[in-house]
């Protein structure tokens, strides 16, 4: 077999593998259960619940969760805002970086809070390292509130009533503590090992070949790329993201940075089985996000290792698509990496996604569309669950009894919040794809900057962007000129849209559902964690997916496939 | 056998009636209740809009001719869904009226009242000038002009105006069975009675008048399932507004014509129709099976009953336990104890009470006795008898009369202990008769169980329900015939609070509870019950405590009543299903039409290789109007419960109307469109 492919293969294969004791590890720290690494962080936490002067026992409930988070989201935010307008003339700027304008500042901000990562910056010309720090302590701060949130979710779906729902400090302080920063650390010294760069000095010069002289951006890039990955975040380093070869030199960061972003969003769903001792439903959930990721991951490697068909007409010979792709990494693992990034929220790209095949292009897109095959972290699952809570709801219906997941009645309430959480996915996407639509029909001749390409792929290429905002994925079709005040603000907008109320709304249906009467399992009850279930699920996401953008892709990607 | 009319789905007066509502139905303020159908109701008077515009001149719209029948699609879509809905009331309506016919004047003999006694002077006023409290008489031969209670006499009565019930019942003072309904007929006897409700406010007007979906209020899941069907709606709405912008950008022209086509076919018209008829129906399957509802939310509740609580008298066991043989303890005389039995059963007006009478053969009359005080039988001490001079005879269950003797300080004899554990172990019901509490003997009652009542219990525990018998039977009798029967829990010795204790207990642990009584000391547990049936046969509080009355007054009827709740639910999901799969087959329909000229390749999505744009427009659009009315009886019906287990149901019914929604309106479409393209 082919090299390439197995290469492919044996990264996701590690991961699954590496996935079942990290969920494990995971389960026990949001149980309070034993760990051997207690020793190290049990002092680490209690620190900072001192210096935060935090009761970490107070139990809270919904509400109270989300007003704290929502607080340090904001806290974080303004200190970003100052840091990102001023940072020209703050310290640890030995490249002499300018400061951001208030639009630029104000679309990164967000979209590092957002887990998003949408950068319309290039980190060598565009920021300081005061400014990269900052945003490395986001990528932090947004992984561990959406672990967070998610495991809030997960104690409200115990078999119990429960008015509140554990310590929302405890939860975002272990999570970054425990998980985030130990495993940062290991995978950015593995990055130092194979050259990423861990400095704080300004460029260097290098002489190349040629004999010319060269400068080099480099900085504490290793840190931010692990953190990049583990958390879901995507954001590069620099501006070129993962295809630049400082920060991913060869085959094997390649591969380490695609498990990395894997790992917790898989991870996770087995510390919810882990958690709610119901193996049966971790694995039900991984099936059906596994099914739905082999069916976007596959076609694309297929479709980017056959290349390009009219290439091919004119009789040149090609090792797949390889436009716009790295060579140390190929067709194959660029495209699975392409659709890792796309059902997982990171973002961050090894190749340019504007030069895959329309189908790919497709695939990306469906990935972020439905963005709860695996997802980001801890808000894959909050994702999933509401296709859970709808999935409940008809089939519930289906089989003769009012619906009720894990035997808690889902009524108007709840189908309320989750009809407008699945409402809001395609509302932020189409309005903002329709609104670029038509400021650029109104001005082809000034707007013209925007877009790279003429027609259906232009059109993907603003498609592509709103939706890689909306699911806080943060990759880039590029080919967009995307750092003007109408792109900053909008998919600033978006991206603040498509975080929060995406979060809230599980929780808040959560929360609702843990407040009911318990009911217990009957042989008419139907069960959650069966494969017919799991199929049901997958039914509806597709279904969802589809009514929603289908008028839309065939715009963009179908059309000019069809074209071809 | 009913005497409610089992028509036709589609009988024509039902029809015509139904067309008329149809259109009364149009009024905005009744179509605000639907969203999904308001959106249409919008749509269509845009497009008739759009086809004035094209008639004063506007060009770029298409043809008026397209434009119109396009519209008047749109209108009979409208149409169909108000069908559906007046269809299945005017079903209702009709079976209303079957029963209220029954109710109409009717002759009444008042007894006049004077001071505080009676004259028998009886005056002849028609029934609705009856008032509560109000004395009347019946004979045999006459209509009972309103509800009320036997107070004096007993009479056999032919129910079967309103159960359909050819078979006469007896009815009368005193106990549980003291209640008659106004429209039955008196066969033989004559009772005195008096009127419990006012005229018109009788507990049947009232449920009638719900029935008849006067005051028919949205069900809480009926509300969540709008929800999730008007955020389908948003979601098209988004999908159809947004559209415009993008195909301009394509430099594609739409018209509105399309872009409501679009829309109208997106949504979920289908379940979005015929959602109040299936809600409707539900409650008029009920009525067929003689079951009364006062809500709907009952009839949805019952699909989600867990535990259900029956008497084992009557639903588990033909009739009553009848006496088959006595044994006599040591030293008695048979005549002593043939003696005590009789004039202890004389006041006993119980079925066993009686039988003991017919085993023994003996007129109670024929003895003597003086000065004699009649001890009923209490719950509380499970024993009843007489006292004369100086005897103090007493029948009852083992344990209470046991006590009784100890108590007096006499022995309870070995042998009639024994008898007493033979009995029970046999699943029969051992009474202890005594006189002076000195042990006499022990009488032994037997169960008959149903035929096929242990089959039925099957299918409920495959349903997922658990079922309960309710006896006053001591723990060994009940084990007995539980096992037989094949119920899983019984309450013995149950006394009227046990059964309120059950269902709490079941309650706290979250489970829901149905029950079934016809007694006063049942209303409690009735009302606390999730779903509560009340025989019609039952007494007033009995019937008011319940939310069901069921009027055969047949307590298996409960498990029909679930079958009915899991059907109506599962229409529901079934039909939403349907509908959303549909929408795949339109897009492929629609969305190649809408960009066909502009962009050529999109024609590859055309894979029914449909005629033209406009014939596309137009199947999709037909196909969407003529599925309602095509599924109008299966909405009526309901859909089939088969108790095979939640998964393969699911898997079934996946099946069934997921893949059959995804594949018929293909072959649906372009069906229409061949049809179409014959015709021009």
């Amino acid at each position: 077999m082919n090299t390439e492919i197995i290469g492919v293969i044996l990264s996701f294969l590690v991961v699954v593998i590496l996935a079942k004791p990290m969920g494990r590890y995971m389960g026990k720290i949001f149980s309070d259960e034993k760990t051997n690494l207690d020793f190290l962080f049990d002092p680490l936490d209690k620190l900072i619940y001192k210096l935060g002067n935090i009761d970490f026992k107070k139990e809270m409930n919904w509400k109270q969760h989300i007003v704290v988070m929502l607080t340090i989201n904001l806290v974080w935010f303004v200190l970003a805002m100052l840091v990102l307008t001023n940072m020209g003339n703050l310290a640890l700027n030995p490249d002499g970086n300018p400061s951001m304008s208030l639009d630029l500042a104000l679309n990164t901000a967000i979209s590092f809070i957002a887990n998003t990562n949408l950068q319309h910056y290039s980190g060598e010309t565009g920021i300081s390292y005061l400014g990269q720090l900052v945003l490395m302590l986001f990528q932090f701060i947004s992984a561990g509130c959406g672990i967070a949130m998610a495991v809030i979710v997960v104690n409200a779906m115990k078999e119990k009533v429960a008015h509140t729902l554990g310590n929302f400090y405890y939860l975002f302080v272990r999570s970054c503590t425990r998980i985030l920063l130990p495993f940062s650390i290991l995978v950015a010294i593995l990055l130092v090992l194979n050259g990423s760069p861990m400095t704080f000095e300004g460029k260097d010069t290098i002489t190349t070949l040629q004999d010319e002289s060269v400068q080099v951006s480099r900085g504490p890039a290793a840190a931010f790329i692990a953190i990049k990955h583990l958390g879901t975040n995507g954001g590069g380093f620099f501006g070129a993201n993962s295809s630049h070869p400082l920060e991913n030199p060869n085959y094997f960061t390649n591969t380490l940075e695609i498990i990395t972003q894997m790992l917790i969003p898989l991870a996770f769903i087995f510390a919810i089985g882990y958690m709610l001792k119901r193996k049966n439903l971790a694995w039900m959930i991984f099936g059906v996000m596994t099914v739905g990721f082999l069916l976007l991951a596959l076609p694309t490697i297929w479709n980017e290792m056959n290349g390009n068909p009219l290439i091919e007409k004119m009789g040149i010979n090609q090792h797949g698509n390889m436009e716009g792709k790295e060579v140390r990494f190929g067709a194959a693992a660029s495209a699975y990496w392409s659709i890792a990034t796309t059902v997982i929220s990171t973002g961050s790209v090894n190749a340019m996604h504007d030069s895959f095949m329309p189908l790919s292009g497709l695939f990306q897109m469906l990935g972020m569309m439905v963005n709860a095959f695996y997802g980001g972290c801890g808000v894959g699952f909050l994702n999933f669950y509401i296709y859970i809570i709808l999935t409940v709801f008809i089939s519930g219906l289906m089989v003769g009894r009012t619906p009720e997941f894990l035997g808690k009645k889902i009524e108007a309430k709840e189908m309320q919040i989750a009809m407008g959480v699945t409402l809001l996915h395609p509302l932020l996407i189409l309005t903002g794809t329709a609104f670029a639509s038509y400021a650029y029909t109104q001005n082809p001749i000034e707007l013209s900057a925007w877009l790279n390409n003429p027609s259906f792929h232009g059109f993907s290429e603003m498609l592509y962007e709103f939706t890689s905002s909306s699911a806080n994925n943060g990759s880039g079709f590029e080919g967009l000129g995307d750092n003007t005040p109408f792109w900053n603000i909008a998919s600033g907008i978006v991206m603040l849209l498509a975080r929060f109320i995406p979060i809230i709304g599980p929780v808040a249906i959560a929360g609702s559902l843990a407040s009911k009467k318990y009911i217990p399992e009957s042989a008419g009850t139907l069960k959650t964690d069966t494969i017919t279930f799991g199929l049901m699920i997958f039914i509806v996401i597709v279904i969802v997916a589809a009514l929603s953008f289908f008028p839309a892709l065939s715009l963009g990607p179908i059309a000019e496939y069809l074209s071809m | 056998m009913s005497l409610i009319k089992k028509n036709n789905l589609f009988e024509s007066d039902l029809v015509f009636d139904a067309i008329k509502e149809s259109f009364i139905k149009l009024s905005p303020v009744k179509m605000f209740r639907n969203p999904v159908m308001f959106t249409v109701w919008v749509g269509t008077l845009v497009m008739v809009f759009v086809c004035v515009l094209i008639a004063t001149g506007v060009k770029d719209q298409g043809s008026l001719m397209y434009n119109c029948t396009l519209t008047s699609i749109l209108f009979i879509t409208l149409l169909f869904a108000n069908f559906a809905e007046a269809i299945a009331e005017a079903r209702g309506k009709a079976q209303a009226n079957s029963l209220r016919k029954t109710r109409e004047e009717t002759p009444a003999k008042l007894i006049q009242p004077l001071g505080e006694m009676y004259l028998n002077e009886i005056k002849v006023v028609p029934s609705s000038q009856l008032k509560k409290g109000d004395i009347f008489i019946c004979e045999a031969g006459d209509i009972i002009p309103n509800d009320g209670e036997i107070i004096e006499g007993l009479a056999t009565i032919d129910e079967s105006a309103i159960t359909g019930e050819s078979a006469p019942v007896i009815r009368e003072s005193g106990g549980d069975k003291s209640s008659v309904t106004g429209g039955t007929k008196v066969l033989s006897d004559k009772i005195k009675v008096m009127v419990t409700t006012e005229q018109g406010e009788s507990f049947l007007d009232k449920m009638i008048a719900l029935v008849e979906g006067a005051s028919r209020q949205k069900t809480p899941n009926e509300i969540a399932l709008t929800i999730l069907l008007a955020g389908f709606t948003l979601v098209f709405i988004i999908v159809t507004i947004t559209l415009k912008p993008l195909a301009d950008f394509s430099q594609t022209p739409i018209t509105i014509a399309a872009f409501i086509s679009l829309f109208v076919c997106l949504i979920p018209t289908t379940i979005g129709g015929l959602l109040s008829a299936i809600g409707i129906a539900g409650m008029d399957r009920a009525l067929r099976a003689n079951v009364i509802t006062k809500s709907g939310k009952a009839v949805e509740t019952a699909g989600d009953i867990d535990v259900l609580l029956l008497d084992k008298t009557g639903t588990i066991t033909i009739g009553n336990r009848k006496a088959t043989h006595f044994y006599l303890s040591n030293g008695v005389k048979e005549e002593d104890f043939l003696r005590a039995a009789v004039l202890s059963s004389m006041s006993d007006d119980t079925p066993e009470g009686k039988s003991i009478i017919e085993l023994i053969g003996l007129n109670p009359l024929n003895f003597e006795f003086k000065n004699h005080r009649f001890i009923k039988f209490s719950a509380e001490t499970r024993c009843s008898g007489i006292d004369y001079d100086t005897t103090r005879i007493r029948k009852g269950a083992y344990d209470s009369i046991r006590a009784l003797t100890e108590k007096a300080g006499n022995i309870f004899p070995k042998e009639t202990e024994e008898k007493v554990g033979l009995i029970s172990s046999n699943g029969g019901t051992p009474l202890v008769v005594a006189e002076n509490e000195k042990v006499l003997g022990v009488i032994e009652l037997q169960d008959i169980i149903k035929a096929g009542i242990s089959e039925r219990f099957d299918r409920l525990r495959k349903m997922g329900i658990k079922t309960v018998m309710v006896t006053g039977d001591n723990p060994l009798t009940a084990k007995f015939i539980a096992e037989k029967a094949g119920v899983d829990d019984f309450i013995a010795e149950a006394k009227p609070e046990d059964k309120m204790n059950y269902i709490r207990k079941e309650q706290s642990e979250g489970r829901l509870v149905a029950m079934m009584g016809d007694g006063t000391n049942d209303a409690p547990a009735l009302a606390q019950a999730d779903v509560g049936v009340a025989m019609n046969s039952g007494t007033q509080a009995a019937k008011e405590a319940g939310n069901m009355v069921d009027l055969d007054n047949d307590p298996t009827k409960l498990i029909e009543v679930v079958e009915i709740g899991k059907q109506l639910l599962m229409t529901r999901g079934t039909l939403t299903t349907f509908s959303i799969a549909n929408d795949v087959a339109k897009y492929f329909a629609i969305v190649p039409a809408l960009f066909i000229t502009s962009i050529p390749a999109l024609n590859d999505l055309n894979i029914m290789k449909l005629h033209s744009p406009e014939s596309a427009i137009l199947s999709a659009v037909i196909f969407n109007a003529i599925i309602i009315p095509m599924l109008i009886p299966l909405a009526l019906k309901g859909v089939a419960y088969k108790p095979i287990g939640a998964s393969a149901l699911l898997r079934r019914n996946l099946l069934i109307y997921g893949l059959g929604g995804i594949i018929v309106p293909f072959i649906g479409i372009k069906l229409i469109d061949l049809f179409i393209t014959i015709l021009y």
